[in-house]
């Protein structure tokens, strides 16, 4: 048992901390909606080698522990950063894991964004929602017994309808998408795998998707709490703090264990993804499951302290509150992840 | 970073069951439940030969030397198996408080006697008129040449009937602020003038009042400074253990999943009921979740420092998801889970029923969830105090 960050991880965490302190504070945040993508942000991470960091090196990256990356990605979301890191970094995982060096290195030097669809492996989806589809030039997906990478041609209009999150997701039929047509017409597609090993190396990317997504949802939480406690301690009525009301505190200190709470899931999936395979899938699940709430919550109890002020757009809490319930939807309705998450400990007698 | 509990820590928890096995049998747990005495000489005498009522102290000292990830075991494998450890747990706690504060005198004739698992000591700090506020306390103990008359009440003396010792707060001034007038003492409890009256709860679980009429102890009965009792209570308060209801929930859901499992509703395995699954999943986040904020709070310890704000997280947040897993639980049940065990067909042998009646009381003692709350907010948020005084 060791619950330490190495000091490599930890100047990991402090300095991205900082980058994206300086680099992405609310005023760029705003700037990038409706949209919610900052390209020049993006390149700056692309200067910091962001794309291939989680790429383990034999495919050409830098090797990085997806614990590391969650540590990144808890930086990226503790300030909302206009950025696909988290779609970015997984299925640029895929791709440079896949015999298709064209695509790879694009992916790898960061010109080509990379995403993926989090449900395509769903039997009877009518439609689907395509994180970061609204700026990826290849999307990964599951199409039966295929892995694949369709690329998105630069003319495509595609459907990315401004949203609560400001978050560049885009949708599209499954039909659309599985047979090249709508906004896909004429989009090469590249298959990655096949067969068992396709299906195998998807579950796994979607994993790494809830985990790292959980990650940045731990990040937004603390980010949101910080807010939150900031205020009560300035804002002073009859003639005190309101951070000295009882009832703020109280709610503020739950807060604040589930942010501890969201933290330490995130990590120990992320260290499981690694290190304990048999656990991680549930761990995955559990994380998405606890951060989504708890961010949430830090979210709506921040903005509720802030009385009306939380209520204005120009106050930052909005921004938290927001993409709480964004981030999290992205992964679909969280009642079917408690059913998913009950099949993986239970099992199930239709098997 | 290895979330990985170390194979020494995991081999002692393979020891700890084999002896729970052998030695908490169905008789000492039916006994401990309809009595509600939480407390067993037989196992409690077993566990005094493993050498495991100090385990954690040094060896020249009585004990074993074992660290905090083996003693998070040995507490996650009693509550896991309800085993009836209140004495052991309030005994250990005022032998590590004379181990640093007591006399001479005192460490070798007590402590011996508590590693061997002989005697057992109650604690008498909360009163009707101060529980949260425990600094408040008014029974009074008045200097009589060299000796203490003490005269008082104490509320939820649990295990003052089985006791050899009370852990007694006393007044000692009344003419400075609360806190600075206190003075501790290790009362026998054969001392003429003690009557204990039993207390019955919602959980089941028998308590005391306790009355101290004229009782007069020895000077050598006092531990730590006259008016000095609050650094001692201190003390005292910094060894109180993990708290239990995490193992508690654990052991219920690991019992509702097996039932379940094997329990058929509609044609179906309960388990695949859609309603029950989900309710079920989301306790087991909270019990991974749980269980991991008590990991950092071993793994604090075990850099030899105190896990005060990880401390109040774990017991704030476990205590409060069991309360909320009994509910879902007696819910997922339905009106048959009301049936109370003795009764003609309560499932799961009642357990469920019995655990909603007791959970309640986790998030109130040791420390209210309101104290852990404004311990996170003052310690770690950084707000103002609250309380007056």
């Amino acid at each position: 048992m060791d619950l330490e960050l190495t000091d490599t991880q930890s100047a990991l965490r402090n300095s991205f901390g900082t980058f994206f302190a300086n680099e992405s504070p609310p005023e760029r945040v705003r700037r990038a909606e409706p949209l919610g993508f900052d390209l020049d942000l993006w390149r700056q991470l692309v200067g910091l080698g962001i794309p291939a960091m989680g790429v383990p090196a034999e495919y050409g990256g830098h090797g990085a522990a997806l614990l590391e990356m969650a540590l990144v990605a808890e930086a990226a979301g503790q300030s909302l950063a206009p950025v696909p890191l988290v779609e970015s970094t997984v299925a640029a995982r895929v791709i440079a894991g896949a015999p298709r060096p064209e695509l790879s290195s694009a992916v790898l030097d960061g010109t080509k964004l990379a995403t993926l669809v989090l449900d395509s492996d769903r039997a009877n989806a009518i439609r689907h929602a395509v994180p970061a589809g609204a700026v990826a030039h290849l999307i990964v997906w599951l199409d039966g017994g295929q892995l694949v990478a369709t690329e998105v041609p630069d003319s495509a209009a595609r459907p990315s309808p401004e949203n609560l999150a400001a978050s560049p997701v885009c949708f599209i039929d499954s039909v659309e998408l599985r047979n090249g047509s709508g906004w896909l017409a004429g989009a090469p597609r590249h298959v990655l795998a096949e067969g068992e090993l396709a299906r195998r190396a998807y579950r796994r990317a979607v994993d790494e998707w809830r985990v790292l997504s959980a990650a940045a949802l731990a990040g937004l939480a603390r980010g949101a709490l910080d807010l939150g406690v900031n205020y009560v301690k300035s804002r002073h009525q009859f003639g005190v703090p309101i951070g000295s009301f009882q009832a703020v505190q109280h709610r503020l200190a739950d807060v604040a264990t589930e942010v501890e709470g969201a933290r330490w899931i995130a990590y120990e999936a992320a260290w499981a993804l690694a290190e304990d395979p048999e656990r991680a899938p549930a761990l995955a699940s559990m994380a998405m499951i606890f951060n989504s709430s708890s961010a949430e919550r830090a979210s709506s109890v921040s903005l509720h302290f802030h009385g009306g002020y939380g209520f204005m757009l120009e106050y930052d809490i909005q921004l938290y509150f927001r993409r709480a319930k964004g981030w999290s939807l992205l992964n679909g309705d969280p009642g079917r992840e408690h059913q998913r998450l009950a099949r993986l400990l239970f099992g199930s007698e239709d098997g | 970073m290895d979330f990985r509990v170390d194979e020494h820590a995991e081999e002692f928890r393979a020891e700890v069951r084999a002896f729970l096995d052998e030695h908490l049998s169905d008789e000492v747990l039916e006994r401990a439940h309809v009595t509600g005495t939480k407390h067993d000489w037989g196992f409690h005498r077993a566990v005094a030969a493993k050498g495991w009522l100090a385990a954690a102290w040094p060896k020249e000292l009585g004990g074993q030397g074992r660290d905090p990830f083996e003693m998070a075991v040995l507490g996650e494998e009693m509550a896991r198996r309800a085993a009836p450890t209140d004495g052991w747990g309030t005994t250990e706690l005022v032998a590590n408080t004379l181990r640093l504060v007591g006399t001479p005198e005192q460490q070798a004739d007590v402590i011996p006697r508590v590693i061997s698992g002989e005697i057992l000591i109650c604690l008498g700090y909360s009163e009707p008129d101060s529980g949260s506020d425990v600094a408040a306390a008014k029974t009074r103990a008045v200097r009589d040449g060299d000796q203490w008359v003490i005269d008082g009440q104490k509320m939820f003396t649990t295990l003052a009937h089985e006791a050899h010792y009370v852990f007694l707060l006393t007044r000692t001034n009344t003419g400075v602020a609360k806190h600075r007038g206190l003075t501790m003492f290790l009362v026998p409890m054969a001392t003429p003038g003690i009557e204990i009256r039993p207390v019955r709860t919602l959980g089941g679980e028998r308590t005391n009042v306790t009355f101290y009429s004229e009782v007069r102890v020895p000077d050598s009965a006092r531990v730590g400074e006259v008016d000095g009792g609050w650094d001692v209570m201190k003390i005292a308060l910094a060894f109180e253990r993990q708290p239990t209801a995490q193992g508690e929930m654990a052991r219920l859901l690991e019992l509702f999943v097996d039932w379940a499992g094997s329990t058929r509703r509609e044609g179906r395995r309960l388990l695949d009921d859609p309603t029950v699954a989900a309710r079920l999943a989301r306790l087991a986040v909270n019990c991974e979740v749980g269980r991991l904020l008590g990991q950092r709070m071993t793994w604090v310890s075990s850099r030899g420092d105190l896990p005060i704000v990880e401390g109040s997280m774990c017991k704030l947040f476990t205590s409060e998801a069991f309360v909320g897993a009994t509910s879902e639980l007696l819910d997922a049940l339905g009106p048959e889970g009301l049936i109370q065990d003795g009764q003609e067909g309560p499932p799961l042998g009642g357990v469920v029923e019995h655990a909603y009646r007791h959970a309640v009381v986790t998030t109130i003692y040791g420390g209210s969830s309101e104290i852990q709350r404004s311990i996170i907010a003052e310690r770690e948020l950084g707000l103002p105090q609250t309380r007056p005084g």
